[in-house]
């Protein structure tokens, strides 16, 4: 076990450089630059261009520039962001965990609903819930976010009246953060009310954002029940006599859920991308939000630090995943 | 004394972070997080909205609503006869806020006045970095570093500002954002603790409120400030709801999730207007949308050519299909609200076939060009893409081929610099400081290769603008630049397309609210009845 886990490891290092590669070129590939993105529509004179071009040291060589970056990185120094001047670490670290909170509670939502909707579609392959699941779980992978979140809006706070517009909790509720996760924050504060609050406020983010987790999750559940629902032993075991929740909960699900456990370790990504927009449309102050305005204003300190510290968890979560898989089935570690 | 104040600043704390009973409060729905608090190193609306109109003060502001200049901190000032010294009186007892992390021991004086402008302006001044990479860029925009000489303390309460050379708009200047006044005994403070950073992170000054909180993306607190010399304000609480989405941000008001939001989409008005618990206040913008000729370029370098495109445009058609009837015809390039407007310039008329005969007689055929549309929306030009396929079908008419282009939008604005630019660009301006020079600069000589895209540089036009500056009576001022708009429209470098409505949607309970023509939002003044 401990071998394969060095073996993942060592994969994970050129992984991180060329990631950091990758994110240090493409903020350069943009169009535009920051010092031209901070003037804003009043412009800078050239000659104040050159003099804060040659301060932050952008006519450098790339190479020395991505050096000093690495540099920096390896020593724990993620550089200050150029439109804030704050420290990037800092601000990651004060807006992460709204991210994680939404993306956790979106998570949890997708494979509570996805996998027994998937189990059962499959068990009751070509029925009506069968058809109604599935054209549900495409109609959600394909609806854009955007348009889908406001939708919502428009329907649940807007006509309805149930949930907040947007926001993490209601604006009487004022405390100082503890942990950043505001269900457990609200709880903390002993407000009466602010739990609730910051409940509501969670409810249509993390329906948006889990949508099309949801829907590849229920997908995959499905597909790989199906294939396991035809396997010998699944037919010897209800030949056997086993009562069909047995059959379908022990011998079926258990050995279909090496694909379904990838699934959802790769939907950590899906779920990074997907709160992008999500934060967007809801003011949800995460790290989403934070990538977007960066890419805008061309902080190219903030989207190169972002995306590599974004990219270091992603990775973490499929390690733990990958190390999950060696759990479920023995097989993978000798492997 | 100093134990006294910390205890109030406790107890303000307390209460804020216990959310007093029956505080009023104001929830505004602002459309972007501020960069920070420090008014002067950054150059958005919002930035300024969060920092230098609630939290600082001015030696001299707009008056509520108008362009025109009245006493802030200077109660009053003098000028000197050749226009170089400019000498402020200031307001004696003017309050710094006392927080729970600053406990002023003074109030205002000269030292703060100085403070304010040598750290954008010296760099040898310790505070001048500060902020790594700070560009000051307002503070150098408006051409500070060349205009300003010394700035001189009298005594504690008068200051003098020395130019190097006249310059008119230096008072509507000084009430501009940048020129917002901050505490010197707080910088020293920071310097001590070697927390300088912590100068735009929890500001202090001598606004109407005072800052409690700000959580990143989300939530900006403030408290009306007790000691504010202009009269505590009627709301307690002042709450910026950071909300990007125009389209979320109309939702929030309609559920009553704020009291009072910025920039509504223009497909959203007809909605918030007919919402019994909304009003929606306009007003014409300080601003204007154009499409610039690049005037050093053939055929575009004939006065005939650019007038007969100009008469070759609906406007009308671009009004109605882009701006919705939120906007005018542009017909000068300042807009109508501005003093010394001249009123009796008559637009380009639409005449699509006397426009083709001008182009044949100028000798001009088969011409193909290209008009560049911004990628973005702005208030003085909502769809820029729009506007250049209605102008692309004008043309269409009149026999000349018109290919739409377009780049990223800091790519857009520096390729639209280039000389040899092939075609007519579009873009706008939205007014600084309510002063007609503030418009007219765009089109200077010295703006070539920054703000004046029809890289234009005609000699009558630009000697009216070197003595518009250099004149200091309002009425002299007026005939220069009545008679530069005369110049301006003869000449054709733009198209004016249109000056464009600015709404201001919020709760029938919000009362007291004036909207600014420089697009400030200021919450000074504002009342929310129960």
């Amino acid at each position: 076990m401990l071998r394969y886990l060095l073996h993942k490891l060592a994969l994970i290092i050129p992984t991180v450089f060329g990631i950091s590669l990758a994110a240090f070129a493409f903020v350069r590939l943009l169009p535009g630059d920051p010092i031209l993105a901070l003037a804003g529509e009043r412009g800078v004179s050239p000659e104040r261009y050159a003099e804060l071009i040659e301060r932050f040291g952008y006519n450098r060589p790339y190479v020395i520039q991505y050096l000093e970056y690495i540099g920096r990185v390896l020593t724990g120094d993620f550089g200050i962001s150029l439109a804030t001047k704050r420290p990037v670490l800092g601000e990651f670290q004060a807006l992460f965990p709204a991210t994680l909170e939404l993306a956790t509670i979106a998570l949890i939502i997708a494979v509570l609903i996805g996998i027994p909707a998937g189990i059962f579609a499959a068990v009751k392959r070509g029925s009506w819930f069968d058809q109604a699941t599935m054209g549900v779980a495409l109609t959600g992978y394909s609806m854009p976010i955007f348009w889908w979140g406001l939708l919502l809006i428009i329907f649940f706070s807007g006509y309805l009246g149930w949930t907040p517009v947007s926001g993490r909790i209601g604006l009487q509720y004022f405390f100082k953060p503890t942990t950043g996760f505001m269900l457990i924050d609200s709880l903390i504060s002993g407000k009466s009310g602010a739990f609730r609050s910051a409940a509501s406020h969670l409810v249509l983010p993390a329906i948006v954002l889990a949508t099309i987790p949801l829907a590849v999750i229920a997908r995959q559940t499905r597909s790989a029940m199906l294939e396991v629902l035809g396997e010998d032993y699944v037919r010897t075991a209800r030949a056997k006599g086993l009562a069909p929740r047995r059959v379908i909960g022990l011998h079926a699900f258990r050995n279909a859920l090496i694909p379904v456990v990838t699934t959802i370790g790769l939907q950590v990504g899906t779920l990074m991308a997907g709160a992008i927009l999500t934060e967007t449309i809801f003011s949800w102050p995460g790290i989403g939000k934070w990538m977007i305005d960066a890419i805008a204003k061309r902080d190219y300190v903030v989207v190169q630090s972002g995306l590599l510290i974004i990219a270091l968890i992603v990775m973490a979560v499929n390690l733990i995943v990958d190390v999950l898989y060696a759990v479920i089935n023995p097989r993978i570690r000798v492997q | 004394m100093k134990k006294k104040l910390t205890f109030a600043a406790a107890l303000l704390a307390a209460s804020v972070l216990g959310g007093m009973a029956n505080a009023k409060q104001l929830v505004y729905c602002s459309e972007a997080s501020p960069a920070g608090f420090d008014p002067s190193p950054w150059s958005g609306g919002n930035d300024f909205d969060a920092s230098s109109r609630t939290i600082y003060s001015r030696l001299v502001e707009f008056e509520h609503g108008k362009t025109t200049i009245t006493p802030g901190l200077a109660e009053s000032w003098t000028v000197s006869d050749d226009g170089l010294e400019y000498t402020f009186k200031l307001r004696p007892g003017v309050k710094f806020q006392t927080t729970d992390y600053f406990t002023p021991t003074r109030d205002l004086n000269a030292d703060d006045v100085i403070f304010s402008f040598e750290r954008q302006w010296k760099k040898e001044n310790p505070w001048f970095d500060y902020l790594a990479g700070t560009g000051w860029e307002y503070f150098a925009g408006m051409g500070f570093p060349d205009l300003l000489k010394e700035i001189v303390k009298v005594d504690d309460l008068t200051v003098k500002f020395v130019l190097n050379k006249p310059e008119v708009a230096f008072l509507p200047d000084l009430g501009m954002d940048f020129a917002s006044i901050v505490s010197k005994e707080y910088a020293d403070q920071l310097d001590k603790a070697g927390t300088r950073q912590q100068f735009t992170q929890k500001p202090i000054g001598t606004g109407p409120f005072q800052f409690v909180d700000y959580q990143v993306d989300a939530v900006i607190r403030y408290a009306a400030w007790d000691g504010y010399y202009g009269g505590r304000q009627k709301i307690d609480d002042l709450i910026f709801a950071i909300t990007t989405d125009p389209a979320v941000r109309a939702q929030k008001l309609k559920a009553g999730e704020c009291d009072i939001m910025s920039y509504p989409a223009p497909a959203d008005i007809a909605g918030l207007k007919a919402d019994p618990n909304l009003k929606v206040d306009e007003q014409e913008g300080l601003n204007i949308g154009y499409m610039a000729y690049n005037t050093t370029q053939p055929p575009f370098d004939k006065v005939e050519v650019r007038k007969a495109l100009n008469m070759a445009v609906n406007k009308q058609a671009i009004l109605d299909a882009v701006y919705q009837g939120a906007g005018q015809a542009a017909i000068n390039p300042i807009p109508p609200t501005m003093w010394s407007y001249n009123k009796d310039i008559k637009d380009d008329p639409y005449d699509p076939d006397a426009a083709k005969k001008m182009l044949t007689d100028a000798g001009v055929t088969d011409l193909s060009m290209k008009i560049w549309a911004m990628p973005v929306s702005r208030p003085y030009n909502p769809n820029a893409q729009r506007v250049a396929e209605l102008i692309q079908a004008d043309y269409a008419k009149i026999g000349v081929k018109a290919e739409i282009v377009s780049y990223e939008w800091t790519e857009y604005r520096e390729r639209g610099k280039a000389k040899d630019r092939d075609g007519a660009f579009q873009l706008g301006w939205t007014g600084d400081n309510g002063d007609p020079d503030n418009f007219l600069f765009l089109l200077g000589c010295d703006a070539i290769g920054q703000s004046n895209y029809a890289i234009w540089c005609n000699q009558e036009f630009e000697a009216l603008l070197q003595k518009g500056k250099a004149t200091t009576d309002v009425a002299e001022r007026t005939k220069i630049y009545e008679e530069a708009q005369v110049v301006f429209k003869r000449e054709a470098p733009w198209l004016t397309i249109a000056h464009s409505k600015v709404f201001m949607p919020m709760n029938k309970k919000v009362t007291g609210f004036v909207m600014d023509p420089l697009g400030i939002h200021r919450f000074d003044g504002v009342d929310v009845t129960e």
